[in-house]
């Protein structure tokens, strides 16, 4: 929603119901702010004050309504508490010589009520801002995986078809997107308010997160846990195109899919010694690996995940299958987290999916 | 009863608010204490559970023969300082003063063996930091547990030295004459503190020393 | 005008002269003093930097200070507001004066302890200091790591090592009051009938003891893995960051009720009097303290919704964050009930807490959207949680700080503040502090992020906004600065019990001698028996 002013001029209206804000000329092309001087409108935007932010997601629409149930009960009680201070104040302000009032200092029933309704309102809140956020963190199994990698200050994407992006996210509409993220450094946090979701990026860990997006449209990217000097230069753009224009613009760049990278790192990094299939008895095979449990030494079972293969190729020592012996070196600080993407990617690649496609 | 009326402070009625405010208040003390270590003992537990393995590994390179005779000469001394409160309660100042030297020294011994070990740690390279050295599996989390063995080990210690300089302080007191059977109240509160970190080293010794030792 | 009715009379001012008496004092009454000025210091500085931060964030561009700059003022004003004012300013300033009189003891249980606990606050104050001057600290206040532990180039260490010595006047403060509740009180003064100002100040002293040292010990690892480089909180070396922020705010959730309690204990005081009522719900009131003491100690995790902890975890802290709500709700609920069929006047200290309870009912209902799993989602880290914990913190707590100096003042100093202007100050502070904050919930909404000091153009307005309004309350926070200052000197004798109030504290000269009380009284009645209070006695 948008409030017209009628004052202010020069400042160009956004398009559609919504202010996505970044129709305008002050930001570079990657949404960056220019400095002073360089052909941004150094006047106060006064002809459009936002009050509220673009909805372009699946989910926004849930979250937006718990958030006006909030906003009517917080309105109800703090009118009610309002009215009810205004009311006695004036009502019961001290006069000369009005009598005394009757002195009324407890009531087991109030204190009963005025429990029990909050107890009660709580609990429904409780349970609606669960049941959605239950849907906000499991991304639907046919969510299309991007990687992403956040560090001081940009975020870099790649797509599995093998286009790259910094600071810019290009994702269809009409389907489910599942962002896989790592940090290269401290924690950062990927938000989108057009899509009402964030997650923090934390080293050392995947983190992952999913949208859809509901119609087409340039929408604010914000990195939201502070991460250092530049911090607020950490942000970028959502853009949702329609699926063939999607498809056209995937197809329009020659980088490497993360798939191939990930092979020739393999390759490049020896991995092949003891990983490939017939020095089976150094290291583990990773064809049909994906996906499934692996037992440790330590009698544990784990899951052969993103997290287990960074985690290997990291610390190998950490968590060492059993049966085999404990001689795979680390590539601690020989791998940034976008190699490790790649590596991981190709090893997804090496465990077919039930429908014969490769692993998301 | 004279000189007993001029010990109680001010703001108290009598000696009996005196020495019950007193113990309130160092029993709550202990508590802040108890979360204090907590704190490093929650740390321990969360990496141990992640990698009992590796834990395990490190344990072993601990000296448990120092281990134990620092268990043995903490607890000793435990005995010596509620054999000095006893005392103290009887009246007798030089056992009074007898059993908190005795204190002293097994708790100056704990620290001497204590920061022996701590040099060989060092001298085996297996200090947290640039030249932490590990052979074998997994040497980031076995730093994880010397980083954590010497934080907490270290805490446990300052905690020590400052019981130490209290004794030290009871004893100058007590020479002077200051505690009687009916007054001796700051040596009792020393006692309680003195047992609480003998406490929070009988957790500290199977927790470190006692990974994986069977 | 009988001599108590003037200020010649011995009271603990007076009784001896020099900065050693006061340096080496034992009295709380001075102690409490010593804590005001210090206090009132830190406050002027924190509030320096927000101004500088407003400014700031007048045009979406970063115009106005360097980047690092500003991250530096935002660390610092959390900083110093929070461990250097809003946590000590309460208890220390006010508790520390009022407990004893209140329970009608000639002082703490261990006065000396007290003094301790001054001196160690500056001492942390000090450490802080010098870390400002010397470049300033830039990780936040809340020293996420690894940007903190391994990251950041500011002084973090010594920053940590203010914060961490601090603690412990904390600590010792809480042992102190607990140990002075449960020993000290004067005959009579049974637990259910000393004012809930003291209740208040008990549920905070649990919190003192039990979460300040996981804060000291949070502090002290992070502290350890910066100088030896020890890996605790640092994955490249096998630690885990989100271990620290549970270590974390383990103490920091509960140490926002350590800031409101002994606030809602002030206004549990003020209503009664200018309502000239017994508070609504006594019993209840006093046991929701210790309950939103306890529950405050099981919800840390809200802070981590999206930090990377599991959704179970989630759940859980989502539900223990609604109930902690409740006992709060029944506070606002029985004091706007005590108004009812009251007698109701509007000195300073009632319009403060009037305000209060408005801004902490607004800022208390927003904290359920931020216990709405779905909703924090999208607000955290924007702009809606500044709002929140601004409106708790300033309309709040600060709020009722104002309250209680008000209404101690005649109390602490034997003379009255000039009515006309505090009422004044404090219209400006309420007008002032909603511009400045209502807007940042738009703003947080609107997906603003926190911690931003260049921002996307069509979020400027609601930020003009806001900085208009930092100005005006800048204004209401200096006008009582100089009135109370002026009052010391020439400002109306208060006499002893200027507000007719109840409380033994109003029983003794204002200001009070240094032992209080010449005889320790007998307490024969209930708290808040404005019933017996005459009809016809009239207030100031």
């Amino acid at each position: 929603m948008r409030v017209p002013l009628p004052f202010g001029r020069g400042c160009r209206e956004a398009e559609g119901e919504g202010f996505t804000g970044l129709e305008d000329p002050s930001s570079g092309p990657s949404g960056h702010l220019l400095p002073e001087g360089e052909g941004r409108a150094k006047k106060i935007m006064w002809s459009e004050l936002p009050l509220f932010p673009d909805r372009a997601s699946t989910i926004a629409g849930e979250t937006d309504a718990l958030f006006f149930a909030l906003i009517a009960i917080s309105a109800f009680f703090a009118t009610l508490i309002f009215f009810l201070i205004f009311f006695f104040s004036i009502r019961y302000r001290r006069r000369a010589g009005r009598p005394r009032a009757a002195q009324v200092n407890t009531s087991l029933l109030l204190e009963l009520f005025w429990t029990g309704v909050p107890i009660c309102i709580t609990v429904g809140l409780f349970i609606f801002g669960a049941m959605v956020f239950m849907r906000v963190r499991q991304p639907p199994a046919n969510a299309l995986p991007i990687y992403v990698v956040g560090k001081q200050w940009m975020w870099k994407v790649q797509h599995p078809e093998g286009r790259r992006e910094i600071d810019e996210l290009h994702i269809p509409v009409g389907r489910p997107v599942k962002l896989v993220m790592a940090s290269q450094d401290v924690i950062h946090d990927f938000f989108v308010p057009a899509f009402r979701v964030k997650q923090d990026v934390v080293p050392g860990r995947y983190t992952a997160m999913w949208f859809e997006a509901t119609k087409k449209g340039e929408y604010h990217l914000f990195c939201s846990q502070y991460c250092g000097t530049q911090h607020s230069g950490m942000i970028g753009k959502v853009i949702a195109m329609e699926p063939r224009d999607f498809e056209a613009w995937l197809a329009g760049s020659t980088d490497e899919t993360p798939v191939k990278a990930g092979e020739k790192l393999f390759s490049r990094f020896d991995c092949v010694n003891c990983h490939a299939a017939n020095t089976r008895q150094r290291g583990p095979a990773l064809e049909g690996a994906y996906g499934h449990p692996v037992r440790l030494q330590t009698g544990q079972t784990v899951l052969f995940d993103d997290n287990y293969i960074r985690e290997s190729i990291l610390n190998p020592m950490a968590q060492i299958t059993e049966g085999y012996r404990p001689i795979m070196p680390t590539f601690q600080g020989q791998l940034n987290e976008e190699q490790i993407m790649e590596l991981i990617a190709y090893i997804k690649s090496l465990t077919p999916q039930q429908s014969g496609k490769p692993n998301p | 009863m004279s000189n007993v009326a001029a010990r109680v402070a001010e703001q108290f009625d009598d000696a009996v608010q005196q020495r019950e405010s007193a113990t309130v208040g160092m029993w709550i003390f202990l508590a802040t204490e108890v979360m204090f270590f907590g704190g490093m003992f929650l740390g321990y537990a969360v990496y141990r559970s992640s990698y009992p393995m590796v834990f395990g590994a490190s344990s072993q390179r601990l000296d448990i023969v120092l281990g134990t005779l620092n268990t043995a000469l903490l607890l000793t001394s435990s005995l010596t300082m509620a054999m000095a409160v006893h005392a103290a309660h009887s009246g007798k100042r030089r056992s009074l003063v007898g059993f908190l030297f005795a204190t002293i020294v097994l708790g100056a011994g704990f620290l001497g063996i204590k920061f022996y070990e701590y040099f060989q740690k060092f001298e085996e390279h297996l200090v947290p930091g640039k030249g932490f050295v590990f052979e074998g599996a997994d040497s980031r989390h076995a730093q994880l547990f010397f980083s954590f063995y010497f934080a907490m080990t270290g805490m446990h210690a300052l905690h020590m030295v400052i019981g130490i300089v209290m004794m030290g302080v009871l004893i100058v007191f007590a020479m002077r004459g200051k505690f009687t059977a009916e007054y001796y109240n700051p040596v009792e509160m020393a006692g309680l503190y003195w047992h609480f970190v003998d406490i929070v080293w009988v957790f500290l010794f199977p927790l470190l020393y006692l990974v994986e030792r069977s | 005008m009988n001599a108590r009715e003037s200020l010649e009379h011995q009271h603990y001012l007076n009784v001896s002269y020099g900065v050693k008496s006061w340096l080496l004092t034992r009295d709380h009454k001075r102690i409490a003093l010593l804590y005001l000025i210090s206090i009132t210091l830190f406050f002027f500085l924190g509030g320096f930097f927000a101004v500088l931060i407003r400014l700031e964030l007048l045009t979406p561009a970063g115009d106005f200070v360097q980047a690092e700059t500003y991250n530096k003022l935002f660390t610092m004003h959390g900083l110093i507001m929070i461990f250097f004012f809003l946590i000590p300013s309460i208890p220390a300033v006010l508790g520390n004066f009022l407990i004893p009189l209140m329970i009608g003891a000639r002082d703490l249980a261990f006065p000396r302890l007290n003094l301790l606990s001054w001196y160690i606050f500056i001492v942390g104050g000090i450490f802080t200091l010098t870390a400002v001057v010397t470049g300033g600290v830039d990780t936040g206040w809340t020293f996420y790591t690894p940007y903190s532990s391994t990251y950041s180039n500011s002084a973090v260490v010594l920053t940590a090592l203010g914060v961490f010595v601090t603690g412990f006047s904390s600590i010792l403060t809480g042992i102190n009051f607990i140990v002075t509740v449960h020993k000290m009180r004067a005959p009579g003064m049974t637990w259910f009938r000393m004012p809930l100002f003291v209740w208040a100040h008990y549920a905070t002293s649990i919190i003192f003891v039990l979460g300040t040292p996981v804060l000291a010990i949070s502090i002290v690892l992070v502290g350890l893995e910066r100088v030896f480089g020890i890996g605790i909180f640092d994955p490249k070396l096998g630690g885990d960051p989100l271990l620290f922020q549970h270590l974390f705010w383990f103490y920091s959730h509960p140490a926002v009720y350590i800031m409101i309690l002994p606030a809602m204990g002030v206004i549990s005081e003020v209503i009664p009097c200018f309502a000239r009522k017994k508070i609504f719900g006594y019993n209840v009131v006093a046991f929701s303290s210790l309950a939103i003491a306890i529950l405050g100690f099981l919800v840390w995790g809200h802070h981590m919704f999206v930090s990377g902890q599991s959704e179970f975890e989630g759940l859980i802290f989502s539900a223990l964050s609604f109930m902690v709500a409740i006992p709060s709700a029944i506070k606002v609920f029985n004091w706007t009930a005590t108004l009812y069929k009251g007698s109701i006047s509007f000195h300073a200290p009632m319009l403060y807490a009037l305000g209060f309870i408005g801004l902490f009912t607004v800022g208390g209902l927003t904290g359920l959207f931020l216990a709405t799993l779905a909703v924090d989602v999208h607000v955290h880290d924007t702009y809606f949680i500044i709002a929140h914990f601004h409106y708790i913190m300033v309309g709040g707590a600060v709020m009722a700080y104002f309250a209680g100096i008000h209404f101690w003042w005649p109390k602490i100093t034997g003379r009255m503040y000039p009515e006309t202007w505090a009422r004044l100050a404090a219209l400006i502070v309420f007008v002032g502090f909603n511009l400045t904050f209502f807007p940042q919930f738009i703003l947080g909404y609107l997906g603003m992020p926190r911690r931003y000091y260049a921002y996307p153009d069509e979020f400027q307005v609601l930020n003009v906004l806001s900085t208009a309004g930092a100005s005006i309350l800048g204004i209401g926070y200096l006008i009582p600065l100089v009135y109370l200052l002026w009052s010391l000197r020439y400002g109306r004798v208060a006499g002893t019990n200027p507000w007719h109030a109840t409380g033994l504290e109003w029983r003794t000269d204002s200001p009070p001698s240094t032992e209080n009380f010449e005889e320790t009284p007998v307490v024969q009645e209930e708290a808040y028996a404005y019933d017996e209070v005459p009809e016809e006695v009239s207030l100031v």
